[in-house]
């Protein structure tokens, strides 16, 4: 009897001993993007460091095939403990059980809300968070300083008006052989987000009913939105879409020198400012009227969440590690060597990022800035760009584009909640 | 004997079945539960504009390119063997853009036919014709593609006739040159019928290759959503984008099922009434 105490006691002696010095390795999946890779690897040397009994294992994939390889391998049991998902892809992968609601004692919910840029509102699902972001990312405008010299502008646009104004003398050539573009627009590059979230709000309109299940943007505002994106080409003949070759047309035409003016996120600071050989600025997002207070913007992230393989050891090594991902330190980090703006509302208050001449106007516009709750991206997306093109290439009435974008999204919407 | 078959049972024919069950479920990766559906993947398929869409361009591609390749691809043949001198050179010529990666071959076709800086449209202008939009006009992005991947086959093509046309005997012509068969005659009666196998050949893997036509529209159009207003979609790009866009395997599954069948009805068709028995 004794002897049966003394090993049991003995036994529990060693497994409480041993769980709390076992080494737990964790796998960390993100998308094959250089400076993120670059940056989370410094990051885990030092939160290896501050947690010896913790080992994280970092994973990339390409992009084009990341979504399909995260769906593919949780499922199977196999795959990351925590993951970095783009936010619109939300919906569908809480939907399907994929990943484990935060826990509030770590994560209290009302902190969060508080503490947290706005739109990471569209990460809360059911009254819980499932995943928060290191950083996010805003809208701008991005301008040639050179070309706006030469062309006798003296500052960026502040309104739409300006905007027109000032890429109207910056173009040149002959439609579609243009040379240089004033605006270098495309509508499935950030347009299309500009459109349905900042143009329909300005105009008047709300692009979506609160609860993100019904289109609300077939309405008056939503055709003068329409309208007056689509006349940039139309009728003012500032540019047109893939001036250049390839998936970044109008980012890498903009390196090139040769557009005026695009509107882009933060995430592209890094790849401009390696990329452009010529004086540039960052100006935030215009306006309707001079004094309008209509301000507004598209606001985008990615999360990091937990997956429902983790448990246990690895379960609390995961919340260890996802807290370090989402602390201030890692988000002052992220900024300074990935380029996207912290998440957190009083880092992003702080009077000098405020004032950065390329930070600020993205920064500037966080509390404005909104998020489309998207429950298929890549369907939502086509249903906008297939409309706006159809009135840059065919001619349709923007009215008329409107309801069929309306149409096509709402019948995704449908055929997802009604499950 | 009975690993060849375990090989060709499990890796060629198990997928084909695995697909066809896939069809009649609900099936998405992103889900625990994978509803039976029965018949109703493919009653949407009935409904869906853009499935149709790509039915119609996938036809359009096939109607273009594969007379198209074969016709340009004999002439070539034919001219090639009428040529002496630097022939090794020329055959490598045309042979190159066909083990050229099709990435690169896409973004060299899309500089060409650029609406802006394009040399197709320099050449146009001085021809005083007016710069077209090529791959960016959805009336024309279709075409654009289709002589991409004509341009890049020709070389195997020529291959294929140059092969057919090296086994006709030449001592057919040389009896026609003494009968005093003129040049077009013996073409028409002696070189054509010969190369029907040839011809047969490639008509029927032409066919199959541009009804998967799939990798040269995803890099010649921008994005992956088919061209402007997916007026390059294929039926294989769709079933891609459905699969692993948007995670609706069963249905992609459906779509796959009926690309099968009509490949499958296709070749039957053809294996049975392009086949000629030449004796001579």
């Amino acid at each position: 009897m004794n002897k049966l105490l003394l090993s049991l006691a003995l036994g529990g002696l060693s497994a409480a001993s041993f769980s709390h010095a076992a080494p737990v390795t964790i796998t960390y999946w993100q998308y094959d993007y250089a400076s993120k890779v670059t940056a989370i690897n410094e990051l885990i040397k030092k939160f290896e460091a501050a947690n010896p009994d913790i080992t994280v294992k970092q994973e990339n994939f390409p992009y084009d095939a990341y979504s399909q390889k995260v769906a593919s391998s949780v499922p199977a049991g196999q795959g990351p403990d925590v993951v970095n998902l783009y936010y619109g892809w939300l919906p569908q992968y809480v939907d399907a059980g994929y990943l484990q609601p935060l826990p509030t004692k770590e994560f209290p919910t009302v902190l969060t809300d508080s503490n947290y840029a706005p739109m990471v509102k569209t990460a809360k699902m059911n009254g819980k968070y499932y995943a928060l972001p290191t950083a996010v990312r805003t809208l701008a405008i991005f301008y040639n300083k050179d070309l706006f010299k030469a062309a006798g502008i003296k500052a960026p646009p502040k309104t739409w008006e300006e905007l027109i104004a000032d890429a109207g003398k910056i173009v040149q050539g002959t439609p579609p052989r243009y040379t240089t573009l004033g605006f270098g627009i495309q509508p499935d590059g950030q347009d299309y987000h500009v459109l349905r979230e900042v143009l329909v709000r300005q105009f008047g309109g709300q692009p979506y009913s609160k609860d993100g299940k019904t289109v609300t943007y077939n309405s008056d505002a939503g055709t003068k939105a329409m309208t007056f994106y689509t006349d940039l080409m139309t009728k003012y003949k500032l540019g047109v879409p893939n001036f250049f070759p390839g998936n970044n047309s109008y980012r890498d035409a903009f390196i090139a020198g040769k557009v005026g003016m695009i509107i882009d996120g933060s995430f592209a600071i890094n790849t401009i400012k390696s990329g452009a050989k010529f004086d540039w600025g960052v100006a935030p997002l215009p306006v309707l009227t001079a004094n309008s207070k209509e301000k507004d913007n598209f606001g985008s992230y990615w999360v990091n969440g937990i997956t429902k393989n983790a448990k246990g050891d690895k379960l609390a090594a995961s919340i260890k590690f996802l807290k370090f991902l989402t602390s201030a330190d890692t988000q002052r980090y992220w900024l300074q060597n990935v380029g996207e703006i912290p998440a957190s509302r009083k880092l992003a208050a702080d009077p000098a990022l405020r004032k950065d001449p390329v930070f600020g106007p993205f920064v500037s516009s966080l509390p404005y800035a909104s998020s489309t709750i998207f429950v298929d991206e890549a369907g939502q997306r086509k249903a906008w760009v297939d409309a706006i093109n159809t009135v840059l290439l065919q001619g349709n009435a923007p009215a008329n584009a409107v309801k069929a974008a309306a149409a096509n999204e709402q019948k995704i919407l449908d055929d997802y909640y009604k499950k | 004997m009975a690993i060849p078959l375990i090989f060709f049972l499990v890796v060629r024919f198990l997928p084909t079945f695995v697909a066809l069950r896939l069809s009649l479920y609900d099936w998405n990766i992103l889900k625990e539960v994978q509803p039976y559906v029965g018949g109703k993947n493919y009653s949407r398929l009935i409904q869906d504009g853009i499935f149709g869409k790509a039915l119609v361009n996938t036809a359009l591609y096939t109607i273009i390119g594969v007379p198209a390749q074969i016709v340009i691809g004999l002439i070539v043949a034919l001219l090639l063997g009428k040529i002496r001198a630097l022939q090794g050179v020329f055959r490598a010529l045309y042979f190159a853009p066909y083990v050229t990666p099709i990435v690169a071959a896409a973004w060299v076709w899309q500089w060409l036919f650029s609406p802006q800086f394009g040399p197709v449209n320099t050449f146009l202008i001085w021809l005083h014709i007016p710069p077209q939009s090529f791959l960016t006009s959805p009336s024309q992005a279709l075409a654009t593609t289709a002589a991409l991947v004509v341009w890049q086959n020709l070389g195997f093509q020529v291959v294929l006739f140059l092969a057919g046309l090296a086994a006709i005997p030449s001592t057919f012509y040389e009896a026609a040159e003494i009968d005093g068969a003129s040049g077009s005659q013996s073409f028409w009666k002696i070189t054509l019928p010969l190369l029907n196998p040839t011809i047969v050949f490639s008509v029927v893997t032409g066919t199959i290759s541009y009804l998967q036509l799939f990798t040269q529209v995803v890099n010649l159009n921008f994005t992956d959503q088919g061209g402007p207003l997916g007026s390059t979609m294929t039926v294989a790009l769709y079933i891609y984008q459905m699969a692993f866009g948007r995670f609706q395997t069963g249905y992609a599954s459906a779509i796959t099922v009926v690309l099968f069948a009509i490949i499958l009805v296709i070749t039957l068709l053809q294996l049975r009434f392009l086949t000629k028995r030449v004796n001579y």
